[in-house]
C-alpha cells in the first residue's frame, strides 16, 4: 500500500498568489456599489484571499489532498468511528437533490419528503423507537437533542429540580459527559467492571429521583456488550430515570437486537458511521434521534408527517424543545443513509453486522498472537481495545503504522486502558488487509523492542515528522501570518 | 450488497479460526429475547435499481429558479469546487488526530480559517460548526463564558430560526433571553446579538450599538453574510467581539437546507474560549512547516464535562468547498458576486414595488434578501409562483401581516428577473 | 521526586507556603512531570473569593487539563503573569518561578490541615 507524496516544502494557497491574479469569473452586473449602500457602508480594505488562477487552485487542493489519507486509500480502523467503504452510489443519488431550497412550497419538495419520511421509518424500525426527529447535525447534536427531550420530559412532570444527575461509564466518549453539561446537568462516573461492562451494584446504588438519565453506549467503547442491559434498565426506569443511548457502536448489532428492546428510552443514530455516508474530514455527519412515545412531544420541530399520499412539515409542536438548528436537518446525509439502507435491505444489514464482529474478533486474535494483550478479553463485537507489549507506547506504535501505509487505531481512549489502542476494523475489510495490519504491528512491536531509538522517530515516509504540538499550543498560530 | 469483500470460503476459516461454525454464533452471549425483531424493510436493490429509484423521488420535486433567502441562496458555484472537495482523500477521512498523515485536511482547515478571519475582520476562527443557527448559540454562549454572566438581548431581525435556536440553548443552561430593538441594551447582559445584514436584508451601521454593549460590559456577537462582508464592512470593523454565520453561500448547494456549515470567529482574546476544532501551525523536528490540531484542552475528548462545547463533527466538507470557491473567485470575483447580488435584489425590489397591492418592508440599503408586503396571503402567492417554476415569497407572518421573504443572487439573468416579475405580477 | 519541607501539600498535588502574610500556590515536581509540557495555565480572576478545595485554576498540556484546587481559603490578591508567556517554568521550577497565585487566607490554621513534606512523600509513594 502506498501513495503519492509530493517533495518540499508545501505551499499555503496564499503563498501561491500574485497581485492582480484572477480564477474563476462569476456572472457580473454593472453597478455602483456607493450607489447602493453609501459610502460609510462599504470595506475598506478587501479581504486577503488568495489572488491564484484556477490551474493553481486546482493544482494546490489536488495535491493537497495527495497529502492525505482516507478510508479511499488505507485501512483505518479507528475505534468508534466505523471508517466503512463510502459507497459512490450514495454521492451519485444525493446530487439529484442539491438543487431544492428550504423555503419552496413543500408541495415542491414532495419527494424530497417522501425520502426523510421513509428513512425515519427505516430507522425507528432497525433501532426499536416510536417517534424521530432527522434535525441534528451530527452525533454529539444528537446526544444534545436527546438529552434536552429528556430534560423537557422530566420538567413538564415537574421534578426537574430534583433530577440534575446523569451517570455515564468511565469509559464514555468525552462527548457524553461535555452533552451532559450543555444539556444543564452535572456529571457523574459510573466504574466498570473487572469483564469491562458497567458496574450495576455501583450503578444502582447511583440511582434514585436526583438522577434525570444515564448515557450508554451498547455494545460499550471496549467493544463488550452489556449483557445485563435488560436489569440496568428495568433498575434505572424503576428509579424514574430515562436511558439515552449513544448510536455510535449500533454497527455491531444493526438488525440483530434493537436499542428500544434493550428498554432505552432515547437513541441517537451517527449516519455518517453506521449508514456509511463519508466522514468528510470532520463532517457533515448526522445525528437522528429516535424516542419512545412517552417523549415524542417533546421532539424539536418540524417533523415529517404524511397524509395519504402527501407529506408534510408538523410545527404545531407545543411541548418540542423548539429547535436545535435551522431548516430541516442535513439533508443530503439523509439521501445517502436512504440509499445505503435501500441497498442493504434488512439482511444485508445484518450480515454487515455480523461481518463487522467476524473482523474485530479475527483481527483481536491475529493480533494476540503478536504479543499484544487485550485486558478485556470478552466476547468481542465491532471493537476492542489491545496494549502494546510491555515498555511499548501506543503513540510510537501509531507512527510507525503510517510508514506501513496504514492508519492507525484511535490510541489512549477509553481512558480505562493504559496505552490502549481501540480498533475497529468494519465489516468492509478483508481477511488478508487484517492479516496484514496484524503482521505490521507484530513487526513494529518486534524492531520497537530491539531498536527503541527508530520507534520513537517513527513516522520517516509521511510528508512532515512528527509535530511539535507544545509549540503549537504555546503560541497558537492559527491564522496565515500575513504581515 | 454490503460491501463486505468476504467470500463463503473466507468466512468458514474465519468462524473456524474462533472455534465458531455460523455468524448467528457470534451474537449467542447476547439476551435471547433481544435477538432477531422483527423489523421491516424494503427488500435490497442493486445500484443500478437505487439510483433510478431515486431518479423517481427526484422527479417529484420541482426545482425552478430561486428567489428564496433566509441565509440559503441559490449562488454559483465553481465546477472546480464539486472536482476536488468530493477527492475520496478529503470526502472518506476523519478527524485529523494523526496528523502526518492529514496535512491535507489540516492546512486546508488551516486556510479556511485565515479565510473567514479575514472576512469578517477578526483575528481568529475555527474549523466549522453546524449551520448559522447553532453557530449563533455556540457564539453567544462563548460570550456568556467570557462575562460570567446570563443574560443575552438579541434584537427581533434575528433569524426567528436563530433565535428559536438560540432559545433553545439558553434555556438549558439557564439563560435568559431578552428581545430588543434598536440601540437599547438590557443590565447584566453578557452579550448582545444583532445580524449584519439583518433576517430583512437591511444593512444598517451597528457600530453605536456595539459601544451600547462594550458601555454595560457586554460582548457584542454578530450573525453575517460572508458574501456580503466581501463588500460591505465587516463585523470586526465596526466593534463586533464575535461573528457567526452561516457559510452556504459560498460554495456549498442549497440541499433542502443541509448539510451546510456554520463559522465563527472572534478577537484574539477570546481565542481559549473557542469551541469546536483549529488548526494550528508547526514544524517538526526536522524544522518542516505543518499543522495540527491546537488547543485541544478546550474540546470535549480532553476535557469532557467542562469542554466549552460538545462539538465533535462539524461540517468539515462543506468548509472546504467553501474555501475553495473563495480560491477560485479572489478577493476581486467574491466581490463581483457580491455587488452582482446586491444589484440584481435592488432591481428584483423595484420591479416587484410595481405590482398593486404590494408595499416595501425592507427598505434600502439591503443585500441580497428583502421583505415586502402583499395584499394577499403568501402561502398562496408561493405555491402559484411555484406552479409557474419560481420559488419566492416564503411568509413571515411574525414581521407583518402578509409580510414575505425574497432574495436574489448574482446568478439570476435580467430576463430571468423579469420573467419572475411579470409572474409574480400575475399572482400577487 | 522533589519534595521541600518548607512548605505543606494537597492531596491533589498544589502546594502552599506561606510568606508575607499570604499563602503562595503551585504544583509539585510530581505533578508537573505527570502533566507533561505545561501548555496554558488559566488563571482565577483577582479579588476572587474561593473556599478550600474549589478548583480555581486549570493547567493545560497538550493532552490534558487539570483542575487546580485552592488549598486554603480567602481572596486572590496575586497571579504570575510569567507564565502567560512562559507557561514552561511551571516545569522547569514547580516551586520557585513555577509559582501560580496568591491568595490572602481567611484563616491561616487552614495551612495545618494540609499534609506536611513527609506525608506527603508517603502519598506518592503509595500512588507510585
Amino acid at each position: 500500500m502506498s501513495y503519492c507524496w509530493p517533495e518540499g516544502d508545501f505551499p499555503l494557497i496564499f503563498e501561491r498568489a500574485k497581485e492582480g491574479r484572477r480564477g474563476t469569473r462569476p456572472p457580473r452586473v454593472e453597478a455602483d456599489p456607493e450607489a447602493l449602500f453609501g459610502p460609510e457602508l462599504l470595506r475598506e480594505a478587501p479581504p486577503r484571499l488568495p489572488e491564484v488562477s484556477e490551474l493553481e487552485v486546482v493544482r494546490h487542493y489536488t495535491n493537497l489532498s495527495r497529502r492525505q489519507i482516507g478510508v479511499n486509500t488505507t485501512f483505518y480502523p479507528l475505534g468508534s468511528c466505523t471508517m466503512k467503504y463510502n459507497p459512490r452510489a450514495l454521492e451519485a443519488a444525493a446530487a439529484r437533490f442539491s438543487d431544492l431550497h428550504p423555503y419552496q412550497d413543500p408541495a415542491s419538495f414532495q419527494g424530497a419528503l417522501a425520502l426523510m419520511y421513509a428513512l425515519g421509518e427505516y430507522l425507528k424500525a432497525i433501532t426499536g423507537m416510536d417517534a424521530i426527529t432527522l434535525q441534528p447535525a451530527a452525533g454529539a447534536h444528537g446526544e444534545l437533542t436527546g438529552m434536552l427531550v429528556i430534560r423537557a420530559y422530566h420538567k413538564d412532570r415537574g421534578e426537574l429540580d430534583q433530577r440534575r444527575v446523569v451517570l455515564v461509564p468511565d469509559s464514555a466518549h468525552g462527548s457524553n459527559p461535555a452533552t451532559a453539561s450543555m444539556a444543564g446537568f452535572e456529571v457523574r462516573e459510573v466504574p466498570s467492571d473487572a469483564d469491562g461492562e458497567v458496574d450495576l451494584e455501583a450503578l444502582k446504588r447511583e440511582l434514585g429521583e436526583h438522577v434525570a438519565a444515564i448515557m450508554l453506549t451498547n455494545p460499550n467503547t471496549l467493544g463488550l456488550f452489556e449483557r445485563r442491559i435488560l436489569s440496568l434498565t428495568e433498575a434505572a426506569h424503576a428509579a424514574g430515570v430515562q436511558l439515552y443511548y449513544d448510536g455510535a457502536n449500533l454497527n455491531a448489532i444493526m438488525g440483530w437486537v434493537r436499542p428500544g428492546d434493550m428498554g432505552f428510552d432515547v437513541v441517537h443514530l451517527n449516519l455518517h458511521k453506521t449508514f456509511a455516508t463519508p466522514h468528510g474530514g470532520g463532517g457533515p455527519g448526522a445525528g437522528p434521534v429516535g424516542v419512545k412515545a412517552h417523549l415524542a412531544p417533546y421532539l424539536p420541530v418540524p417533523l415529517v408527517e404524511k397524509e395519504g399520499d402527501r407529506y408534510r412539515l408538523d410545527f404545531d409542536r407545543p411541548k418540542s424543545i423548539g429547535r436545535v438548528r435551522s431548516f430541516f436537518g442535513n439533508f443530503g446525509v439523509l439521501v445517502r443513509a436512504y440509499v445505503y439502507i435501500r441497498m442493504l435491505g434488512l439482511e444485508g444489514l445484518k450480515r454487515a453486522a455480523a461481518l463487522s464482529v467476524l473482523n474485530a474478533r479475527y483481527l483481536k486474535e491475529k493480533l494476540k498472537e503478536k504479543g499484544f494483550s487485550v485486558p478485556f478479553d470478552g466476547p468481542t463485537m465491532h471493537e476492542f481495545v489491545a496494549q502494546p507489549p510491555a515498555g511499548l507506547k501506543a503513540l510510537d506504535l501509531a507512527k510507525a503504522l503510517l510508514d506501513k501505509g496504514f492508519h492507525p487505531p484511535t490510541i489512549y481512549f477509553p481512558l480505562i486502558v493504559k496505552e490502549a489502542l481501540m480498533i475497529e476494523p468494519t465489516e468492509t475489510e478483508s481477511k488478508e488487509t487484517l492479516e496484514a495490519f496484524a503482521e505490521a504491528l507484530g513487526e513494529i512491536a518486534a524492531r520497537g523492542q530491539e531498536d527503541p531509538d527508530w520507534l520513537a522517530g517513527a513516522p520517516y515516509t509521511t510528508p512532515v515528522g512528527r509535530l511539535d504540538e507544545v509549540k503549537a499550543n504555546r503560541k497558537p498560530v492559527l491564522t496565515y501570518p500575513f504581515d | 450488497m454490503d460491501f463486505a469483500p468476504h467470500t463463503e470460503e473466507e468466512i468458514r476459516a474465519m468462524l473456524g479460526a474462533l472455534g465458531l461454525e455460523r455468524l448467528e454464533d457470534l451474537y449467542a452471549h447476547l439476551d435471547h429475547e433481544l435477538l432477531n425483531p422483527k423489523i421491516t424493510l424494503p427488500p435490497p436493490m442493486h445500484e443500478d435499481a437505487v439510483l433510478r429509484h431515486v431518479e423517481a423521488l427526484a422527479k417529484k420535486n420541482q426545482p425552478g429558479r430561486v428567489f428564496l433567502g433566509g441565509g440559503v441562496r441559490d449562488h454559483f458555484i465553481p465546477a472546480i469546487v464539486d472536482e476536488l472537495a468530493s477527492r475520496g482523500e478529503f470526502l472518506t477521512a476523519y478527524t485529523p488526530y494523526q496528523a502526518e498523515a492529514s496535512q491535507g485536511i489540516l492546512q486546508a482547515i488551516f486556510e479556511y480559517q485565515t479565510m473567514i478571519a479575514e472576512l469578517t475582520g477578526l483575528d481568529v476562527a475555527n474549523a466549522s460548526l453546524y449551520d448559522g443557527a447553532s453557530a449563533l448559540a455556540e457564539g453567544v454562549l462563548l460570550a456568556l463564558r467570557a462575562t460570567r454572566r446570563m443574560r443575552v438581548a438579541v434584537d427581533r431581525r434575528v433569524h426567528p430560526e436563530y433565535r428559536q435556536v438560540l432559545r433553545t440553548y439558553l434555556d438549558a443552561v439557564g439563560a435568559t433571553l431578552v428581545e430588543t430593538e434598536g440601540d437599547e441594551v438590557p443590565d447584566g447582559a453578557g452579550a448582545v446579538v444583532a445580524q449584519y445584514p439583518d433576517f430583512l436584508g437591511e444593512v444598517r451601521d451597528l457600530a453605536p450599538r456595539a459601544e451600547a454593549a462594550h458601555a454595560k460590559g457586554a460582548l457584542f456577537v454578530v450573525a453575517t453574510d460572508p458574501l456580503a462582508v466581501a463588500l460591505l464592512k465587516p463585523p470586526g470593523a465596526f466593534g463586533a467581539d464575535v461573528a457567526v454565520g452561516e457559510g452556504q453561500p459560498l460554495g456549498n448547494p442549497m440541499q433542502l437546507g443541509g448539510p451546510h456549515f456554520g463559522f465563527i470567529a472572534v478577537r484574539g482574546k477570546l481565542l481559549r474560549q473557542l469551541p469546536g476544532r483549529l488548526a494550528g501551525l508547526t514544524t517538526d523536528h526536522a524544522g518542516r512547516r505543518g499543522f495540527v490540531l491546537a488547543l485541544s484542552a478546550r474540546e470535549q475528548h480532553i476535557r469532557r464535562a467542562k469542554a466549552k462545547s460538545n462539538i465533535t463533527t462539524n461540517s468539515q466538507n462543506m468548509a472546504l468547498r467553501a474555501a475553495i470557491a473563495l480560491s477560485a473567485l479572489g478577493p476581486e470575483g467574491l466581490k463581483e458576486m457580491a455587488l452582482a447580488t446586491a444589484a440584481n435584489a435592488r432591481r428584483l425590489y423595484q420591479l416587484l414595488l410595481e405590482a398593486p397591492g404590494v408595499r416595501p418592508l425592507t427598505r434600502p440599503p439591503f443585500f441580497a434578501e428583502f421583505a415586502l408586503i402583499l395584499s394577499k396571503n403568501p402561502e398562496e402567492v408561493r405555491r402559484k409562483l411555484a406552479e409557474r417554476g419560481f420559488h419566492g415569497a416564503y411568509p413571515i407572518p411574525e414581521y407583518g401581516e402578509h409580510a414575505a421573504l425574497f432574495a436574489a443572487t448574482e446568478r439570476l439573468t435580467e430576463d430571468e428577473i423579469e420573467a419572475f416579475a411579470r409572474a409574480f405580477w400575475e399572482v400577487v | 521526586m522533589n519534595v521541600p519541607s518548607d512548605r505543606r501539600y494537597r492531596d491533589t498535588h498544589e502546594w502552599a507556603k506561606l510568606e508575607d502574610g499570604l499563602v503562595v500556590v503551585g504544583i509539585t515536581d510530581y505533578a508537573q512531570s505527570e502533566l507533561g509540557d505545561v501548555v496554558y495555565v488559566e488563571q482565577p480572576e483577582l479579588g476572587r473569593e474561593v473556599e478550600a478545595g474549589e478548583a480555581v485554576a486549570v493547567i493545560e498540556s497538550v493532552k490534558t487539563a487539570s483542575d487546580i484546587y485552592a488549598p486554603v481559603s480567602g481572596e486572590i490578591v496575586a497571579v504570575n503573569d510569567a507564565l502567560a508567556e512562559h507557561p514552561e517554568k511551571v516545569n522547569e521550577d514547580p516551586y520557585g518561578e513555577g509559582w501560580l497565585f496568591k491568595i490572602k487566607p481567611k484563616d491561616p490554621a487552614e495551612l495545618e490541615a494540609l499534609l506536611d513534606a513527609e506525608a506527603y512523600k508517603k502519598l506518592l509513594a503509595a500512588e507510585g
